[in-house]
């Protein structure tokens, strides 16, 4: 851990350190191997950079304020095409910025990290806690036929523990991956167990540094010979059908006779945890399903358990993004209810526990 | 001749790949390649060279030198050799751009490339025109030459002037080495070789981002005869962009 801590911060027992989300997640990805990080400045997201730019350098690192985010995510480029486990974080513009270089990113089968600690939006927004990115990020967000790896944490640990899961699946397969956070998540503060620090791993065999004794390697994304295009878009496809059949993560707590699902992610989720244990004590076999990885999205999870209850209700900060997947995956089986908190509304566990009380009390049957 | 030893006086850099050019008659590209691959040979960095290359014609460089490289996305090949030498400071890293890229697109990643003291060398083509997306004016399009966007000549008073990259970036205390030269005669290329060996020495000695501006010509967007676009670099061309060295550390 780079600086000095605060003692009152650090138990001394259980070696739990008190951290900033922010802080943890850079922490983070300095020991699972990280020495690397570009990026600009943008509200909510500066303890990151502010942290990296003392902790790298000291760490062997390199830390670059560039001049733009444009900047950031190709300097992001040449040094994941260097080898080397890059990152950037910023948020809402910064990361609309980003959407040209993360695509070829994806094309070019480059891994790097990108912490997206999000501002409502559209346009220049707000910086309140909010999920209105979620479509562009599961979405692949920029041009072409594409997809992040998209990690939603819920807490602190997460924070720090998903910087490391997010380096280890980009070099997996080879493409880039997000974290997807909010203002609660990055501001706030959770005894975090640090675990023990990785050094960055020997360069992969695809990495760019001068033809010494072998063939030349070329890092591309463009294919213009007839056909070539078309291969490499169904070789990415089954790079994202793997990560769905191996690297789905998602927490589920259904009782056995639930009769109604929530689903929420990120900072939402522990709200909504509280709503449910809640209305459990009140006798309601109330369920919570949590994706944490929102691409791939787990789907086979949602279905079974909502297609058990016969309903689920998606609870997110936004006007409703996540809940498109969930009825996918639901494919008009069960009754999906939406509720939700955009520009920076935070819904209170009462909220919730009443939209739960309002939807079992009004007697909406089961499939 | 049996008693006579043979002397070897002319050949392809050995880092040059037989594959023939896929550039127009009289474009200056193959040149400029060939120019890279002396420059390399020279100083022995073909096991160590790392070549960004931007969007435009020159994207195909892979295809000629016998090197590492990576695409850039329009206009970041400076950003991207940014991190391609920070993250391995042992490789020897040049972006090959057009002037679309350089001066259109990419203005922001190359002066604070530059003003960073990135220890890149930058080979910077400039033929006034968009080349491969068909002939478009670029931000170094001569006042008054007709493109397919700029039909009725290049106006400053709404199109603005030719920007001078290579006197731009000399101004920025951070540029190790700023040059333009040409190469439409036997004369300038010489000029512009020994130029190219002093970027790439600039680097090579870590002295910072190292710039060398090459004019040449693009016919089929001229809509010109090779021999008439070498006329045009020497009666137009030099003038509005005066060669020189504009930096030398």
């Amino acid at each position: 851990m780079y600086g000095v801590q605060n003692e009152s911060e650090v138990d001394i027992l259980t070696e739990k350190q008190l951290l900033k989300g922010s802080v943890a997640l850079a922490q983070g990805a300095i020991d699972a191997g990280c020495r690397y990080y570009f990026g600009y400045p943008i509200t909510p997201q500066n303890d990151i950079p502010e942290y990296l730019s003392a902790a790298l350098p000291a760490a062997g690192g390199i830390f670059i304020q560039a001049e733009s985010e444009l900047a950031s995510i190709n300097m992001v480029l040449g040094a994941a095409a260097a080898g080397k486990m890059a990152m950037t974080s910023s948020s809402g513009p910064g990361i609309s910025l980003m959407q040209e270089g993360l695509s070829y990113l994806a094309g070019s089968e480059l891994p790097a990290l990108v912490v997206n600690i999000t501002r409502s939006g559209p346009g220049l927004g707000g910086i309140a806690p909010t999920q209105g990115d979620y479509l562009q990020s599961t979405r692949g967000g920029g041009h072409g036929d594409y997809h992040l790896i998209v990690l939603a944490p819920n807490s602190v640990q997460e924070m720090y523990d998903l910087a490391g899961e997010a380096f280890r699946l980009a070099f997996k397969y080879r493409n880039p991956a997000m974290i997807l956070g909010d203002a609660i998540l990055g501001q706030m503060k959770e005894p975090v167990i640090l675990r023990e620090a990785c050094t960055p791993p020997a360069d992969p065999e695809w990495t760019l540094s001068g033809a010494h004794q072998r063939s030349p390697r070329l890092v591309k994304s463009l294919y213009l010979k007839d056909g070539e295009m078309t291969v490499h878009n169904w070789k990415l496809d089954q790079k994202y059908q793997h990560l769905k059949a191996q690297e789905t993560m998602v927490e589920s707590d259904c009782p056995p006779d639930c009769s109604l699902v929530l689903i929420a992610f990120g900072s939402c989720s522990r709200i909504v945890r509280t709503a449910v244990d809640r209305s459990r004590q009140k006798g309601l076999p109330i369920g919570l399903i949590r994706p944490i990885t929102l691409y791939p999205f787990p789907e086979e999870t949602i279905r079974e358990a909502t297609i058990a209850a016969g309903r689920a209700l998606v609870i997110e900060m936004n006007t409703g993004q996540m809940v498109d997947d969930v009825r996918l995956a639901c494919d008009g089986c069960s009754k999906i209810f939406f509720k939700g908190y955009p520009g920076g509304q935070v819904p209170t566990p009462e909220e919730i526990e009443t939209e739960i009380a309002e939807i079992i009390g009004k007697g909406e049957l089961r499939n | 001749m049996s008693n006579l030893a043979e002397k070897k006086v002319f050949s392809a850099p050995s880092c040059l790949l037989e594959n023939s050019f896929h550039f127009c008659p009289g474009c200056h590209h193959g040149l400029v390649h060939r120019l890279a691959g002396e420059a390399i040979d020279s100083f022995g960095l073909a096991d160590r060279a790392v070549g960004v290359i931007g969007v435009g014609c020159g994207v195909f460089l892979y295809d000629y030198l016998n090197i590492d490289c990576c695409e850039a996305p329009h206009g970041r090949a400076p950003a991207v050799a940014t991190g391609l030498k920070r993250a391995n400071p042992d490789s020897f890293v040049f972006t090959y751009q057009g002037d679309g890229d350089l001066a259109a697109i990419g203005t922001s990643e190359i002066i604070h490339a530059a003003n960073r003291q990135e220890n890149i060398t930058v080979i910077f083509v400039n033929n006034s025109v968009y080349g491969m997306t068909g002939g478009q004016m670029a931000p170094t399009t001569l006042v008054g030459q007709k493109t397919t966007t700029s039909p009725q000549g290049r106006n400053p008073a709404g199109d603005g002037y030719p920007i001078k990259m290579a006197e731009l970036l000399a101004s920025l205390d951070g540029t190790a080495y700023s040059v333009r030269v040409s190469c439409h005669s036997s004369k300038h290329i010489k000029s512009a070789r020994k130029a190219m060996e002093r970027a790439f020495q600039t680097q090579v000695e870590k002295r910072g981002l190292a710039i060398i501006e090459i004019l040449s010509a693009c016919p089929t967007n001229w809509r010109m005869t090779p021999q008439q676009s070498l006329v045009r670099m020497e009666n137009e061309m030099i003038k509005a962009f005066p060669l020189g060295i504009y930096k030398d550390y």
